[in-house]
């Protein structure tokens, strides 16, 4: 009976189920790169807005070592990790490092100077050509119980669970990730301790950019590579932030697969949703901070004016 | 010469002088207490010593001069500070918070040895490991912040005031801590207390702070027998 109605809609149980994986998938995406603005937010109460650009900017890289240079997707994959690390450190230490004291606002205002900049960047090294970017997954799907589901898919919940697997080993097992908590956390008690709490946030800022570049070398075979590729994402992985709390973790992880989900199953079974998709989550962020300002997961947090 | 030397160090916030200029001397293996009341400027002389304002004069720390010296680096020297509202890392364990003050130490033998050390000075630590350190007691996490201090292996301690807002039995339990450290350890320690009677006991040196000069100093004994000292200074 309830089966015939979604029928009845147009709706099948195999297209749901596929919408489903497909949005736990993309979910981790968002997901990852929350979890870079969230790296950088609890070390200085700002929101890196190039975070987005910077990822779009390795992933054009990456691009070019695939198709130019001809290296495996797997080979190209670590290294583009590598080179947003350090461009990730260098970045803190040269643009960052003089506003480090300063009010959170001229951050801020630093960050969305770092996005033009790689937003440009982006459009003059490799144009505004719309590319598209090899993906490291057969196309072919699996079927699960008779419901055909893309390798894709599954490959990408696969990575970005293993790199939020690695994420936390890395800041609970790790003395280093305890040192780089402890800075953001509380950085005069960690520098009585001996901890250079400058260089923690750098690599906070490293790691962060690492983060950031797996996100986009993941989305990008989905959708297609141009300057403008992580703009949509960034503003996805902030809505993932705020609906976790934007200072936790696993908020974030929660708000990437709560918004993955929502952004497949609206994008497909509301008629015109698809183009309506941006718009969804502002709403999600307006209707979040106004009625659970701390998050799904969080606390509500009252901050001094 | 001492271990540690203040020479006329001036210390400010912002246009306002905290220290006008003060001098003062911490032997090597010797238990050194500043006193005075609110506002004579005894947690800016900690935080003189470990860079967390900005001074003039010289402080010297076995030889070196710390002066100019960024935070980080006069704790690598040896300094472990104890700063006031106990500098608790809330949101991490207890055992996290032991760890940090490991955190730059290589001698892993060492850092077992000390852990074991701390369990024997307190002893409930040991099974409350996993706690986070923000639903500790007062008094756990000012013995929390002076074991993490100790992780460092610090050849000097500076607390500042460890006995605020702790009932009169933790605070005697705190200084029977600090003795111990002292004689069995040999760190130096110089802490600062708005308790002078407790802190005179525990003190072989004392230096009483007035609006940011150094009004009288003496031995322990000597300020606690001095009934004028007692009576303008000290308060009781």
């Amino acid at each position: 009976m309830g089966t015939e109605l979604l029928l009845v809609a147009g709706i099948s149980p195999q297209g749901v189920v596929q919408q489903l994986v497909f949005g736990v998938a993309t979910g981790g995406i968002y997901a990852s790169l929350a979890l870079a603005l969230i790296l950088i937010y609890r070390a200085m109460e700002a929101i890196n807005f190039a975070q987005g650009e910077m990822a779009t900017f390795t992933t054009f890289l990456a691009w070019t070592l695939i198709t130019q240079v001809h290296l495996s997707y797997w080979i190209v994959f670590p290294i583009t990790v590598a080179v947003a690390i350090g461009g990730g450190i260098a970045i803190e230490r040269v643009i960052i490092r003089p506003v480090e004291r300063a009010p959170i606002l001229t951050v801020v205002l630093v960050t969305l100077g770092l996005f033009s900049v790689f937003n440009g960047l982006s459009g003059l090294i490799w144009g505004y050509t719309i590319r598209t970017f090899p993906t490291p997954f057969p196309v072919t799907p699996v079927f699960i119980a008779g419901v055909g589901i893309g390798v894709q898919d599954l490959g990408l919940i696969g990575v970005s669970l293993a790199l939020l697997l690695l994420i936390y080993l890395f800041f609970s097992r790790t003395r280093l990730g305890l040192m780089m908590r402890s800075s953001a956390l509380y950085p005069q008690s960690s520098r009585l301790l001996g901890v250079r709490v400058g260089w923690m946030l750098a690599l906070g800022w490293g790691l962060s950019a690492g983060v950031g570049a797996v996100s986009g070398m993941l989305i990008a075979p989905v959708t297609v590579l141009d300057p403008g590729l992580m703009q949509a994402v960034l503003l996805y992985a902030f809505t993932a932030a705020v609906l976790g709390g934007i200072e936790s973790p696993v908020g974030a992880v929660v708000g990437g697969v709560v918004v993955g989900v929502l952004l497949a199953l609206v994008g497909t079974y509301v008629p015109g949703a698809q183009d309506l998709r941006i718009v969804l989550g502002f709403v999600v962020i307006v209707v979040v901070l106004l009625f659970r300002p701390g998050g799904l997961v969080g606390r509500a947090h009252v901050s001094r004016v | 010469m001492g271990l540690l030397e203040l020479e006329n160090v001036v210390a400010y916030y912002g246009a306002v002088p905290a220290l006008h200029g003060i001098s003062l001397s911490v032997d090597e293996g010797s238990v050194v207490a500043i006193l005075g009341a609110n506002g004579a400027g005894k947690t800016t002389t900690l935080r003189a010593i470990t860079g967390l304002v900005k001074v003039a004069g010289d402080i010297r720390f076995d030889g070196k001069s710390l002066t100019g010296r960024s935070t980080e680096d006069v704790a690598r020297l040896g300094v472990g500070h104890v700063p006031e509202g106990r500098g608790t890392l809330a949101q991490l364990t207890l055992l996290e918070n032991l760890q940090m003050g490991s955190c730059l130490r290589h001698d892993r033998r060492g850092i077992e040895d000390d852990l074991r050390r701390i369990y024997e000075y307190f002893p409930w630590m040991k099974a409350r490991g996993s706690q986070v350190a923000a639903l500790l007691s007062g008094g756990e996490q000012q013995m929390l912040a002076i074991a993490r201090a100790l992780m460092m292996r610090p050849r000097l301690l500076l607390l500042d005031e460890p006995s605020l807002g702790l009932a009169p039995t933790v605070t005697q339990g705190i200084f029977r801590i600090i003795r111990t450290i002292n004689e069995d350890q040999g760190v130096t320690i110089l802490l600062v207390e708005q308790n002078a009677r407790t802190a005179l006991r525990a003190a072989h040196h004392a230096y009483v702070l007035e609006v940011g000069s150094i009004a009288v100093s003496g031995t322990g004994d000597e300020l606690a027998g001095d009934e004028s000292v007692r009576r303008s200074y000290l308060g009781y």
